[in-house]
């Protein structure tokens, strides 16, 4: 595929690679922010090539992970109503409720569909006049334009047999938690490239300024996320904190203005509480009033759903970097990708999850240091 | 969050008021959004995630990051290559190893 | 987050099913889940060894190795792009029956049909069936049909029973696997899920992709005629390459290390793969076959499986090695290391 295979390079990763290890001179700890940044890094192998001084912590921007609990029980709640056709990306039908997933919802009757686009389940609900369609609408900064435009199409249609539960979470106010936290490990992060290509970069030169803290916006191929590393390392190392652009291809300080305009106008920003992580203020986006006839939440009445998440799950300390999976006394024994308690052992990109694909493969010894799990 | 691929746009139409495109993906046809990127033509490379473009990719920007990637430690290998053949005289392998 | 000491005992339990009530579509899926319905709740039932479970059984009949093997075809939609549920009950059938080494010689088919199947398409599929005998040059001796009441059924179920003669000498199975073993596919991966992919709900995408559903015994064949040592024979259908590989890896208690770049992938299936998030590894395949060879036979077993239409594209993977028993490492294509795990269940498309 082109503009992406060239990104795969083996020839040029070595080159990067080279140069990393040529201008590290003592430990630094990155994250890279987004989940899908965290499986190219796994997919890879490349958290196994950087050398051991530079730590990835690999951040909470993988909506898997991160989906307030509460959202996904009502989630749950609302797929399995026998009325409802309840559609969803892929990502988010093995993640645990406080008693079971979507998978699970589907075993015991519920019509549950695995959708690639929101405008794939305004097509369902064209299709089944009858039925009550929901699309639960996850995602960062970068899928909620689709989603906005999803809703406002559905509202101009007249589509009375469709509504969105939605559940975005927001970037900067999560780095700000994070730096904010007295126990913090991260010195540099990679922002996600695509959430920026969308909102753009300024929000972050603030966080740059308060912090001094280097913020490199960068993308998903090998090639991007090792050049992510490389020029976050070289301001570490140069005493330097300032807002970069890798991703220079896909990303411009102003973003997408439409795009933009359109979240704007469809949703509205409220205060959520991150899995694993707490009460974030101003950190997600919610349907605006203009849009609540299209609100799953209010149509079903899920609102006042308790949730019950497990007592052992420390996932949110490994969100944090400030614990590896491995000094997790549940990691791999009662809590495996089987038998996830927590979200980071569900999704691919999870910092669990990772982790227990390469324990198999250390001696017991050797696991746990440097720069692989 | 962010899965987002590069395809070439291919065909556009309206549909009801809301600007469309067939992309091509390496050979795999997708129906897409442009709502957002009313500057894409046909023959244009876009990101395409959940089915909407979100950004027009800068072709030329591509480009000048590969090259700029290429010349990353080139410099370094001419430099090595001198250092090694000064300190190791009975090394009868030239250049720097990787 | 609790700070207390875990009483870690309290949680343990022996049947890992047991957080399951109720079976889940990951069950069928070929991966993690399945191997445990199959260990934890047939086994005990059925008898056998959990561990040496293969595509087919060889069984001896007064001195006559027999090999046995039974399948069912569930695939939606019933139709998709180079093939349809007929041809895929025969040719995954007789695969299952090559893969032990075996000469495909009967099937039997059993047609559960739901109340409301157009009988029109019933007869283009037992058409289909019926010429994708032919070519694998098998009979179906014979068949069974029931029709069940609408809703119950996915229009139509397929199950077979496949019957061959295992040459002698032969001895083909999942645990003979051994240390610098040399691993080979027979040709491009990921095209039979793909083909599916592209035409479900939901996910339907343009593509010129047809599924790769052909029958392997004759790769089979001239691997034996060429006198080569066949140590493993595996078809990568359901959870694809790396559910396969694992599987051999545990019952053989091996490892196995593949070179990414050394894996035939087409690059529509990388495409398709690409936009959706999904690994090729792990993408079904429904008319090629993984092979364990010695390592001195490698070159010719290749060149072996290339002759044949077949096995156009075929090539050596990976090999097998003493260290980490029972994992499947690949290279990476940028010369990095991951861990190719079991698939857990269903494939699913991402958006992260």
């Amino acid at each position: 595929m082109k503009y992406l295979d060239e990104y795969h390079d083996p020839d040029l990763a070595a080159r990067l690679l080279d140069e990393i290890r040529d201008i590290v001179t003592q430990p630094w700890s990155l994250m890279e922010v987004c989940g899908g940044q965290t499986h190219t890094i796994i997919r890879n192998g490349i958290d196994q090539l950087l050398p051991d001084a530079v730590r990835m912590i690999h951040g909470p921007g993988c909506p898997v992970c991160v989906t307030p609990l509460e959202m996904i029980d009502r989630a749950l709640a609302i797929a399995a109503r026998p009325d409802v056709i309840f559609c969803s990306f892929g990502d988010m039908l093995r993640v645990p409720g406080s008693e079971r997933d979507l998978f699970a919802v589907r075993s015991q009757g519920g019509d549950v569909r695995v959708v690639y686009s929101p405008l794939d389940a305004v097509q369902i609900a064209r299709d089944n006049p009858d039925r009550q369609v929901v699309f639960f609408g996850i995602g960062f900064e970068t899928t909620a334009p689709a989603n906005a435009m999803t809703v406002h199409l559905a509202r101009r249609e007249g589509l009375r047999n469709f509504s969105m539960l939605v559940s975005h979470v927001l970037v900067p106010p999560a780095i700000t938690a994070l730096m904010e936290s007295p126990t913090r490990q991260v010195q540099g992060f990679l922002a996600a490239g695509h959430v920026c290509a969308v909102m753009g970069m300024r929000e972050y030169a603030p966080l740059v300024e308060r912090y001094r803290v280097p913020i490199v916006v960068t993308g998903f191929e090998p090639l991007d996320v090792l050049d992510g590393i490389r020029r976050t390392l070289v301001q570490l190392e140069e005493g330097r904190a300032e807002l970069d652009n890798a991703y220079p291809r896909a990303v411009s300080m102003d973003g997408n203005i439409p795009a933009q305009a359109m979240v704007r106008d469809v949703f509205t920003t409220v205060d959520r509480a991150w899995r694993g992580i707490g009460l974030i203020p101003d950190s997600g986006w919610a349907l605006s009033e203009r849009y609540a006839d299209f609100d799953a939440e209010r149509r079903f009445d899920v609102s006042t759903i308790r949730t019950q998440e497990s007592a052992v799950c420390r996932g949110g300390e490994v969100l944090q970097g400030l614990i590896t999976p491995l000094e997790c006394p549940a990691f791999g024994s009662v809590c495996t990708p089987r038998g996830p308690l927590g979200a980071p052992m569900v999704s691919s990109e999870g910092a669990c999850a990772a982790y227990y694909a390469f324990r198999r493969l250390d001696a017991p010894a050797g696991a746990g240091h440097g720069g692989g799990p | 969050m962010c899965l987002g691929v590069p395809g070439r746009v291919e065909a556009v139409w309206d549909a009801g008021g809301t600007r469309m495109a067939t992309v091509d993906f390496g050979g795999i046809r997708k129906e897409v959004c442009l709502a957002y990127v009313p500057e894409v033509e046909i023959g244009d490379y876009t990101i395409v995630h959940v089915g909407f473009a979100i950004t027009r990719l800068d072709v030329e920007s591509a480009q000048q990051s590969l090259r700029l990637f290429a010349e990353i430690g080139a410099l370094d290998d001419e430099f090595a290559t001198d250092v090694l053949e000064h300190q190791r005289p009975d090394d009868d392998r030239p250049g720097p190893s990787r | 987050m609790s700070g207390e000491p875990l009483d870690i005992e309290g949680w343990t339990c022996p049947a890992p099913l047991r957080d399951s009530p109720t079976v889940l579509l990951g069950h069928g899926a070929g991966g993690r889940l399945t191997a445990e319905l199959v260990e934890h709740l047939f086994v005990p039932a059925l008898g056998g060894d959990a561990t040496a479970l293969a595509d087919a059984a060889v069984v001896d009949v007064d001195g006559v190795r027999i090999a046995m093997t039974t399948d069912s075809f569930v695939v939606r939609p019933r139709w998709f792009p180079g093939g349809n549920i007929g041809a895929l009950a025969v040719n995954g059938t007789v695969n299952d029956l090559a893969m032990v080494g075996a000469v495909p010689l009967y099937l039997t088919a059993g047609f559960i049909v739901e109340e409301g199947l157009e009988t029109e398409e019933l007869g283009r599929l037992s058409a289909a069936l019926g010429a994708a005998a032919r070519e694998a040059q098998v009979q179906v001796v014979a068949g069974d049909t029931k029709v069940v009441d609408r809703g119950h059924g996915d229009g139509v179920y397929i199950t077979t029973t496949g019957v061959g003669l295992v040459p002698a000498g032969v001895d083909i199975g999942p645990t003979r696997a051994q240390p610098g073993d040399a691993v080979l596919v027979s040709g491009p991966i990921g095209v039979h899920g793909v083909a599916v992919l592209s035409v479900r709900e939901g996910l339907e995408f343009g593509t010129e992709i047809r599924s790769d559903c052909q029958p392997v015994s004759s790769l089979v064949a001239d691997l034996r005629t060429a006198g080569i040592d066949v140590h493993v024979l595996r078809d990568p259908t359901r959870g694809g390459v790396a559910a396969a590989l694992n599987e051999i890896a545990g019952s053989s208690r091996v490892g196995v290390e593949v070179v990414e770049r050394a894996i035939p992938v087409p690059d529509e299936v990388r495409a398709a793969c690409g936009f959706l998030g999904l690994d090729p590894l792990v993408v079904a395949n429904e008319g090629k076959l993984l092979a364990f060879v010695p390592e001195h036979q490698a070159d010719e077993a290749v060149a072996v499986l290339q002759a044949n239409p077949r096995g156009a594209g075929a090539a050596r993977i990976g090999r097998v090695v003493a260290e980490h028993p029972g994992v499947v490492v690949a290279r990476t294509g940028i010369g990095g290391t991951r861990v190719v795990d079991l698939p857990l269940g269903e494939q699913l498309p991402r958006i992260c």
